[in-house]
């Protein structure tokens, strides 16, 4: 009896190893390639839009419209995001109550490593961003870890992005079939259509940048992160990338994950690959 | 902790324009929380710039300003290297000021 259970599970392992390899090479055709990816995503938007730089792709709305350039331009002079910067600052220098700071979780004392986020932790076997790692190294040291959408998290963001400006993005794909999947993973979500209103990621952040919804004017996907996190008028506060990509799924009437899901950070893993190479903008200010 | 004040001012030797940002909550006193009650007004009463002893901008605000409001404007004489004094109390009796050099 035994003998014949174990049999038939062997057969049905032998099946999928064949239904395995009967699939590979179908699958072979289109085979994760993020490099390829990368340039195809970032001609599509220089075409679209030839008129403008690479580097101007990352301040988002602002390089779509000239009066909003404009107001940009002013705004500038007297940035929103400069309290939260500030309170960052402060925040990074604060040690915690065992006498280490953030300083001491991040290489090159955190300043200036922005543009490698988010990375590929072999260790874990998962896309780490900046935020999740913050609060990695808050609950290392015994501290209580951050909302992810806004507050502190976004200050203290907001001060490692500002020691990166003008920083290239800077993210790696390791060899590892893990470090893949979750780039295809985070590839699949920006372009599934969901919620109510059946939009993709995609259905605005690429097909129609530059385009208005009702008073707002659509930014384009290459760079979006580059600017992260954002002070929005709109939400007269800060916020993270987490908070951009909740309020993402809820306007399209979706239901929102919760922040730092796997699939939040392989999209974001995803997004920032794609912009290799364009500087970090971040912290921005968006209407 | 750091002032709640940033201004810039600009003389051009006729003209001295002024930017200002100022960081408040600039409750309203109509919206609720999360746990629906209501939050208390809390905004500021009173904006002075003033260059030379005199004010040169004057604003009575109340709830229906921005929270962390900007303002801009511009004003005839001053010169560079004077001294421009900012300053904002609110309906809480808080208050801060700064100076700037007019640049």
């Amino acid at each position: 009896m035994m003998k014949q259970r174990s049999l038939i599970r062997f057969g049905f392992s032998a099946l999928a190893l064949a239904a395995l390899a009967l699939a590979s090479p179908a699958g072979a055709a289109d085979k994760i390639d993020p490099v390829a990816d990368a340039k195809a995503f970032k001609k599509f938007f220089y075409d679209k839009f030839p008129k403008l730089k690479p580097e101007d792709f990352v301040n988002g709305p602002y390089s779509m419209d000239e009066g909003l350039h404009k107001q940009w331009v002013e705004k500038e002079q007297f940035p929103p995001y400069e309290f939260a910067v500030e309170e960052g600052k402060e925040m990074f220098a604060k040690p915690f109550k065992n006498g280490k700071t953030y300083a001491d979780c991040f290489p090159n004392q955190g300043i200036g490593i922005r543009q490698n986020y988010p990375l590929f932790d072999d260790k874990q076997g998962k896309v780490i961003t900046l935020e999740l790692a913050l609060n990695q190294c808050r609950e290392a040291n015994g501290e209580a870890p951050y909302s992810y959408v806004r507050g502190e998290m976004a200050s203290l963001t907001a001060y490692m992005a500002f020691t990166s400006r003008g920083k290239p993005m800077d993210i790696k794909i390791p060899d590892d079939p893990r470090a893949l999947a979750a780039y295809e993973q985070g590839k699949e979500y920006f372009y599934t259509r969901r919620g109510q209103l059946n939009f993709s990621c995609a259905t605005c952040h690429v097909q129609s940048p530059g385009e208005r919804v009702r008073t707002e004017v659509l930014a384009p996907a290459l760079g979006i992160m580059n600017a992260m996190p954002i002070y929005r008028s709109e939400w007269n506060s800060m916020g993270t990338t987490s908070r951009r990509l909740v309020t993402c799924n809820s306007q399209t009437r979706g239901v929102p994950l919760t922040p730092q899901d796997d699939e939040y950070r392989n999209v974001e893993y995803y997004l920032s690959y794609v912009a290799n190479g364009l500087p970090i903008s971040g912290p921005g200010a968006r209407p | 902790m750091a002032s709640t004040i940033r201004v810039r001012a600009t003389s051009n030797g006729e003209i001295t324009e002024v930017q200002a940002l100022i960081q408040h909550p600039m409750d309203s006193g109509f919206v609720k929380d999360a746990k629906g009650e209501i939050i208390p007004p809390h905004f500021i009463q009173q904006l002075t710039f003033e260059y030379d002893g005199k004010p040169v901008f004057l604003a009575d605000w109340g709830g229906g300003i921005s929270k962390d409001p900007y303002v801009k404007f511009a004003f005839k004489g001053g010169k560079k290297g004077d001294d421009l004094k900012v300053s904002w109390t609110d309906n809480k009796g808080a208050s801060d000021s700064t100076t700037a050099k007019i640049g």
